[in-house]
């Protein structure tokens, strides 16, 4: 079933996504502050509180992938899942009445008609700068696993014990290199001619 | 939280509901024939108009019977169970009390623990989610389980004991504001944590995710109307418990009497169970920079 909007075209448009992007200002000690876009979806947890709490069994993790994933039409959409989440990740369809959340393209990743390099969930596949990585962390080997061991990857809320699955990883930073001011040619500027003369006159004044 | 009509009723009337069956099962109000008849209809009355309301908050009602599914794991399944067996076994009892059948002594008890244990698997619902920092603590079922013996009581009649349950209550609900109000600091969740950005520096937020509101922000980000929190928190404590105390011990038995002091009460328990979930800050609200 695909996402349903509501008042999609009106001055208050809403709707059901598996995926928001948020962004946020952080500012270092020193320096200048830096634009982090933040994309919130599924983290697929290891210890899923979505999964527990759900009256109709209607929830599940996958024991061979992992993968956290909604039987809709068992769904009586009381929204208790919803609320069992810390990151927002599940979102009540307004006009289904049953949970909807990231299925981490499950009809994608293991659809043998497509290129493989397509076998990807449609959020890493399609961005344009390559933010997000797919792949297997439970192979220490994997490109995404040493992704994550080079770059110091890290779990959001960590204080909830969720054990997400998917990890974050810290952005680089950025801003001038060390030495570089490219303001600093401006600062000694000498004015010669009439302009030195005013200059001259004006301070003796 | 956003306070849902449906649940906020639910949980009143089904708590009060439940308490006061329990207090009928025990056989601690002495009516037969008619009278017993309207009084187990009273209770039946608001243990089932309860739960009927908690089905108004689904999106598919059709399906609720799959709740009874996974009892093993989830609150609101056991929650279903408790009520559908609480509400069998206090079947005989009331027909013993109406019609004089016989029923084996043990039914009693057996009946009261299982309304009171409907009680807190409801209030276990709200207890167990840790992303409800508010919610997340023993004083929840603590005051669910007051609120369905105080409900009761003053229903059943218990006079002084119903009064010394009103002040009790009072107690409770003045400790759950004093304790709630501490809690989300407690549970340690931030814009730094919930972003991991803190090692980077001091994150806020800097433009939001979407111009309009969506599910999350509509039913966890609730904030309107918390202006009135301490004037709701005095009424709640007041009229919960305080007053219905004063009338049980003024003005002594009697029918109006009891139905004054739970009309009161009732009023109280409304108040104190919109602030339940109208307090109640979920940590998603901090990727959002709300509460």
């Amino acid at each position: 079933m695909p996402l349903s909007d509501q008042n999609a075209y009106g001055s208050e448009p809403s709707g059901t996504f598996l995926n928001r992007v948020h962004s946020y200002e952080v500012q270092p000690d020193q320096g200048p502050a830096q634009v982090i876009n933040f994309p919130r979806s599924c983290l697929h947890c290891e210890n899923a509180p979505c999964v527990t709490v759900w009256p109709t069994g209607a929830s599940y993790k996958r024991a061979e992938d992992g993968i956290v994933l909604v039987n809709e039409d068992a769904c009586i959409g009381c929204g208790l899942c919803a609320w069992a989440c810390p990151y927002g990740a599940r979102e009540l369809d307004q006009a289904a009445g049953v949970m909807k959340k990231c299925t981490l393209c499950v009809d994608r990743i293991y659809n043998e008609n497509l290129p493989e390099e397509d076998r990807q969930p449609a959020c890493v596949r399609t961005c344009p700068t390559g933010a997000r990585h797919f792949g297997d962390l439970g192979d220490p080997t994997s490109d995404v696993s040493r992704l994550v061991a080079e770059r110091g990857g890290y779990d959001p809320m960590p204080e909830l014990n969720t054990k997400p699955v998917n990890k974050y990883l810290p952005p680089r930073p950025t801003g001038a290199a060390a030495g570089t001011d490219v303001l600093a040619p401006l600062l000694g500027v000498k004015a010669t001619g009439f302009a030195g003369w005013l200059d001259r006159m004006l301070e003796k004044l | 939280m956003h306070p849902a009509p449906s649940v906020i009723v639910f949980t009143t009337l089904s708590g009060a509901g439940f308490g006061f069956l329990a207090f009928l099962s025990l056989g601690l109000v002495g009516a037969t024939g008619m009278q017993a008849f309207l009084i187990w209809a009273l209770g039946y009355a608001l243990a089932v108009g309860g739960l009927c309301a908690s089905t108004f908050h689904l999106g598919n009602r059709q399906r609720a019977w799959r709740a009874f599914t996974q009892w093993r794991t989830s609150w609101l399944s056991r929650e279903g169970w408790a009520a559908v067996l609480a509400l069998l076994a206090t079947a005989p009892l009331a027909l013993q009390a109406i019609f004089g059948l016989a029923v084996p002594v043990v039914l009693g008890p057996i009946a009261a623990a299982l309304c009171l244990m409907t009680v807190v698997a409801t209030a276990m619902i709200y207890t167990q989610l840790a992303t409800v920092p508010r919610w997340n603590h023993a004083l929840t079922p603590v005051t669910f389980m007051a609120f369905a013996l105080t409900g009761g009581a003053v229903l059943a009649g218990l006079g002084l004991w119903a009064a010394v349950l009103c002040v009790a209550l009072s107690a409770i609900l003045f400790l759950g504001f004093v304790e709630g109000d501490k809690r989300f600091a407690a549970r340690g969740a931030s814009l730094a944590s919930a972003t991991g950005l803190g090692r980077a520096g001091r994150p806020r937020v800097f433009a939001p995710a979407h111009t309009a509101g969506n599910y999350l922000m509509r039913e966890m980000m609730f904030s309107v109307g918390r202006k009135h929190r301490a004037r709701l928190r005095v009424l709640a404590l007041v009229l919960a418990g305080l007053v219905p105390a004063a009338i049980l011990v003024l003005a002594p038995g009697g029918v109006v009497a009891a139905g004054v002091a739970f009309g009161t009460h009732l009023l109280g328990a409304l108040a104190a169970r919109w602030l339940f979930f109208a307090e109640a800050e979920h940590v998603v609200g901090l990727y959002y920079g709300a509460r």
